[in-house]
């Protein structure tokens, strides 16, 4: 339901009933083939806001080109017609007859169990703060814009050039905390998470398109606080993006109208103004006034910056039962977490609706497979005209003709629209009538159509793997309309090349894997926790393994999350949860150490204090957790008033007298992160030390409290607790990665001694207890799983992910999924959230009993293959193996024979042992050597 | 052999990775780019997949140019395929000078999905580039070059 509006949702969690209203889009859905004629005659240029208004788009148009569902949509205040003009042109175009002026508005009602709210974020306007020149200066741009600036789709096809001449740019500044961490002039007093990030890569990816482009940004903190992020930072400032942390406050005009003028502080504190050809503002998120109407609506609190409000431990919940949020609704944040969110949130929704699963859901049935093995290859050709995006090009009924003549072909048609119901109705006819056993589909893409018409095989009692498909429409008619004797005579060539392959295509019978619907969680953490709990909670067992005598990991060190929710009764209501939970064995003082198998069926050894156990599990969950380091710089260790930012709690907690009577506190962060041997951030320890901070001097105002820092990074809308530490006088003194503090011990007491920035010389702090925020440092134990499933680690010894923003709790091998930790540092909130979203993605493979198998896969000819074995090395997915076999049971004392087997689970169709193998005795399902030498030989007419 | 002909439209086979240049290529007609007729798209799941013997075939079967699409390096589909591509690629070049050809007939080219505006100018660059190097001798139709004296017969 799309261009569609909550505006009631009445009952309650397990039974909403939801009133929806649908907007029209003018443009029937199930007509639209998305071939973009009305676009070509649509008379009214409007500009496009997805652009950011730097180009213009139709009055009917697609927002995007990879827009979903891709079709069109009329925009009713732009379009002539809909105004009350005459025009016709879409209508009279659209070749389906798709286009409905009539179109009205609906109400929709739905009946839900669980509501999830995903409304994202609307970037700051600064127009409203005309400070920064926005709206004033053409080349002062929003970083929103200089991303469409830079996409190869965009209005300059990813040139930079300056908007007020469209000349190259040799000179560009990024001005960072645009409407984020601003509460003086606009009450916002968080941090927007993202812009330093996007700052830095869009400066990178306009840097490697033009290599003389000199690039400066100033900032107030470079919160490059995510995975693999410092790094990234590191490499900008390798290249030569300069990085000024100094807040300019203002843009000024220059004598040229093609630039503008920064005035700002050196680090030397020397003022310098400086022009630049293009201003880049790194505006942050805020929520819309939709969204706040939407909160509304449906019942839910907000925080007072305006994000949904959540609490630590359920990170996903709203205040009202039932209704489930995620993404930059909860409060700014990245894609990769955006999508963890998801996950999450789709747990928490399904946990109250397990009992229903399936209750509304119904498969489709198929007709048995004709067995086609002996036959000899009678191929059907189905040549679509796609109303006359084909036709218009290319001379279908002679490229009809053509195809007659190819070898194999018993049958030919064209019809207007191969993918319309009726055609896939007398396709299926055709089969039957005809006694095809290959169909060659001449149309449009394979990637948005070939599963259609594998479902239509399917439904003909073929075998899905029988189609093969010419692509004339995309890479035909479209991109050579204007050469039509040529693109005729690439289109017999496409369709001989596809009749080729299909005569040599084989039925490959569906493969399916049984799920052994239990699950294996390793680490008993709060992400092991929640992770089980979640899924047991869904009725599936789990068993749980735990090294250490007791459940909690490095939580039950933590007294308070960032939110001050406490954290050791939260963990005693899990552990005790677990405890009592029927579905949950838990194996305590016990590790994994073997294990063997594939998504659905592994087997792995838990060594227990009782002796050894196999588990029989379909999923496997790693939330083996992280460490704390252990410093060896600050004379940690030969002082009893240095501690680490763990000790310090502990012992401030339990009312220790060096704390309790301390007056001079010393905070020194970044100890052992953000180092060339560990060059990544630890993600929390800013917030921790503040955190702490603030509690000694609301414990008592008159203690002296001093950060040493080299960037603050609370990010979100942790940033509150930075402000409220300021306001409570906590001093905050940055320093650099070359100049860091010194610890000196006195007699009676500490000393630090750091470089004072404004008075430019080493400034000596007196101090009674030093707290020194140490890394998170990867557990080592964590490799050796690792190597069990055959999981990668990065290069700090971290689980590495299948893809860092798409699939943040996957790994490349299906069945494995990753939480917490063990993954990268990071507070409860996002561990649990990734917990949650770790049980999303295992749910899908345990919730059905079958799962079934892509049928692209690597099959052996054992006629061919002599077990050379040298397509194993090359598999990423350990999908092959070498097995020996008895010969008949006749033969006694026979060798025995190796045959090379693959593991259809495991294998992901890649054929990189294809084109490795000397012999062709293993080939891909769909792209065999054959196959593909077929279509070579084709294409060159070379038979 | 360096001068471009008139009347001669080289053939060239693209292996192109179904995860980027293949869906750059259907973005490309989406928007309506216009390209030469010359490339013939052989849709693959990764470049990873392309068996340098298959690139062999195709040039002793006549192709003119060949190349290979796959997704930019560290984007693979399936962790690394374009790195393997690229190393085990590396022996064009020399069966090239065995075949007697030029290297510029081979190319390993990188792309993402949403680079359908390159995947145009690269079809129209190694036309044009294909086109000034002329016929190969291995294509069928190569002793009719041969008789104008544009190319040699082997």
């Amino acid at each position: 339901m799309t261009l569609t509006e909550l505006e009631r949702v009445d009952g309650e969690a397990g039974n909403f009933t939801v009133s929806l209203r649908k907007h029209p889009r003018y443009v029937d859905i199930d007509k639209c083939i998305a071939c973009g004629r009305c676009v070509e005659k649509c008379p009214r240029q409007v500009r496009d806001e997805f652009n950011r208004y730097t180009d213009s788009r139709k009055a009917i148009y697609l927002k995007y080109p990879q827009a979903a569902p891709l079709k069109y949509q009329i925009d009713a205040r732009h379009c002539i017609r809909m105004r009350g003009g005459r025009c016709a042109e879409c209508e009279k175009a659209c070749p389906r007859g798709a286009i409905r002026f009539d179109d009205s508005e609906q109400q929709v009602e739905v009946k839900v169990g669980s509501i999830i709210l995903a409304p994202g974020f609307q970037p700051f306007d600064p127009f409203e703060l005309g400070a920064w020149g926005f709206g004033r200066f053409r080349n002062v741009m929003t970083g929103m814009e200089f991303e469409r600036l830079l996409a190869v789709s965009g209005p300059t096809s990813g040139n930079v050039l300056r908007p007020s001449d469209g000349k190259p740019v040799r000179k560009m500044a990024f001005l960072q905390c645009i409407g984020s961490r601003n509460y003086n002039q606009i009450h916002k007093s968080y941090c927007s998470a993202v812009c330093c990030m996007y700052a830095i890569k869009q400066a990178m990816i306009a840097l490697e398109n033009n290599k003389d482009l000199r690039i400066s940004v100033f900032y107030v903190d470079v919160r490059t606080h995510g995975k693999d992020f410092e790094r990234f930072y590191d490499k900008a400032r390798q290249k030569g993006i300069s990085f000024h942390r100094c807040r300019v406050h203002s843009v000024e005009p220059s004598e040229s109208a093609n630039e503008v003028c920064l005035r700002y502080m050196t680090e030397n504190g020397k003022q310098v103004s400086e022009n630049f050809e293009i201003v880049v503002l790194s505006v942050g998120m805020e929520t819309n006034f939709e969204t706040t109407l939407l909160a509304e609506r449906t019942g839910i609190e907000l925080t007072p910056e305006g994000f949904a409000s959540t609490s630590c431990f359920a990170p996903v919940a709203t205040s009202r039962p039932g209704i489930f949020a995620c993404g930059a609704f909860t409060g700014p944040k990245d894609i990769p977490l955006s999508v963890i969110e998801a996950s999450a949130s789709a747990t928490a929704a399904a946990v109250r609706l397990s009992d229903v699963r399936y209750s509304q859901s119904h498969t489709r049935q198929f007709p048995p497979e004709r067995k086609t093995g002996e036959e000899d290859p009678r191929i059907g050709v189905f040549i679509c005209k796609c109303g006359s995006n084909i036709a218009e090009v290319v001379r279908v009924r002679d490229l009809a003709r053509y195809a007659e003549t190819l070898p194999h072909v018993v049958f030919v048609e064209t019809s207007l629209f191969a993918c319309s119901q009726d055609s896939q109705e007398l396709i299926k006819k055709r089969i039957g009538d005809e006694g095809l056993n290959r169909i060659v589909i001449a149309s449009c893409t394979p990637r948005t159509h070939e599963q259609l018409f594998r479902e239509t095989l399917k439904a003909s009692g073929l075998n899905e793997c029988l189609v093969e498909m010419a692509n004339i429409r995309n890479q035909l008619a479209w991109v050579h309309s204007s050469e039509p004797e040529a693109a005729n005579a690439k289109a017999m060539d496409l369709i001989r090349m596809a009749v080729a392959k299909a005569a040599l295509l084989e039925p490959v019978p569906a493969v399916s894997v049984r799920i052994t619907p239990q699950a294996l969680v390793i680490g008993g953490g709060v992400a092991g926790m929640v992770a089980s709990l979640e899924l047991a909670d869904q009725g599936f067992p789990v068993h749980l393994v735990e090294k250490a005598a007791q459940l909690g990991g490095n939580a039950r060190h933590l007294f308070r999350t960032w939110k001050n929710d406490p954290v050791p009764s939260y963990i005693e209501t899990l552990s005790t949860r677990i405890r009592e939970h029927s579905l949950i064995s838990v194996h305590l003082k016990s590790t994994v150490f073997d294990a063997e198998g594939f998504v659905g069926s592994f087997r792995s050894v838990v060594q227990k204090p009782t002796g050894n156990v196999a588990v029989d599990h379909g999923v496997t969950i790693l939330a083996t957790g992280a460490q704390a380091f252990k410093p060896n710089e600050y004379d940690y260790g030969l002082s009893q008033n240095i501690f680490t930012s763990l000790e310090f709690d502990k012992l401030h907690s339990a009312g220790d007298e060096r704390i309790l009577n301390g007056l001079n506190f010393v905070f020194i962060q970044c100890v052992g992160s953000r180092e060339p041997e560990r060059n990544y951030c630890s993600r929390v320890c800013c917030t921790h030390s503040i955190q702490s901070a603030i509690a000694l001097k609301e414990g008592n105002r008159d203690r002296k409290v001093f950060v040493l820092y080299r960037d603050i990074r609370t990010y979100g809308l942790r940033e509150e607790l930075y402000r409220r530490a300021r306001e409570l006088g906590v001093i905050f003194i940055n320093y650099e990665a070359h100049q860091k503090p010194n610890v000196v011990m006195k007699e009676e007491n500490l000393e630090v001694i750091v470089w004072d920035h404004v008075l430019h010389e080493p400034f000596s702090i007196p101090a009674d207890v030093i707290v020194l925020a140490t890394a998170v440092v990867a557990n080592p134990e964590t490799k050796e799983l690792a190597k069990l499933y055959k999981l990668p680690l990065d290069m700090d010894g971290f689980l590495q992910e299948a893809h860092v923003k798409l699939r943040p709790v996957d790994f490349a091998t299906d069945g494995v999924f990753l939480a917490g930790l063990a993954h990268y540092p990071k507070p409860t909130e996002e561990t649990i959230a990734q917990a949650q979203a770790a049980v999303a993605r295992a749910v899908t493979v345990l919730s059905s009993r079958w799962i079934g198998l892509d049928l692209v896969k690597g099959r052996v000819d054992e006629n061919k293959c002599d077990c050379c074995a040298l397509c194993l090395d090359v598999c990423p997915y350990g999908a092959l193996a070498v097995e020996r076999e008895r010969l008949d049971a006749g033969a006694e004392g026979a060798a025995p024979k190796q045959k090379l087997v693959v593991r259809a689970a495991k294998c992901k169709g890649c054929g990189f042992c294809q084109a490795t193998c000397p012999k062709e005795g293993i080939s891909v399902t769909g792209f065999s050597y054959r196959q593909l030498s077929a279509q070579v030989r084709a294409a060159l007419d070379c038979g | 052999m360096s001068e471009w002909q008139p009347g001669f439209e080289p053939k060239i086979l693209a292996f192109a990775c179904n995860w980027c240049s293949y869906a750059a290529a259907d973005l490309a007609g989406t928007a309506r780019m216009q390209y030469p007729t010359n490339i013939r798209i052989i849709r693959v799941m990764c470049s990873g997949m392309v068996h340098p013997g298959l690139v062999t075939e195709a040039f002793q079967a006549g192709a003119d140019g060949v190349l290979v699409m796959g997704c930019h390096l560290g984007e693979c589909h399936y962790q690394d395929g374009n790195h393997k591509a690229k190393a085990r690629l590396a022996v064009i070049d020399e069966m090239l000078s065995l075949l007697g050809l030029e290297q510029e007939r081979f190319r390993l080219i990188w792309y993402s999905s949403a680079e359908s505006e390159r995947f145009a100018a690269v079809a129209r660059e190694v036309t044009d580039v294909l086109k000034k190097l002329g016929p190969s001798p291995y294509r069928r139709d190569a002793s009719e070059y041969a008789d104008k004296g544009i190319i040699q017969c082997l």
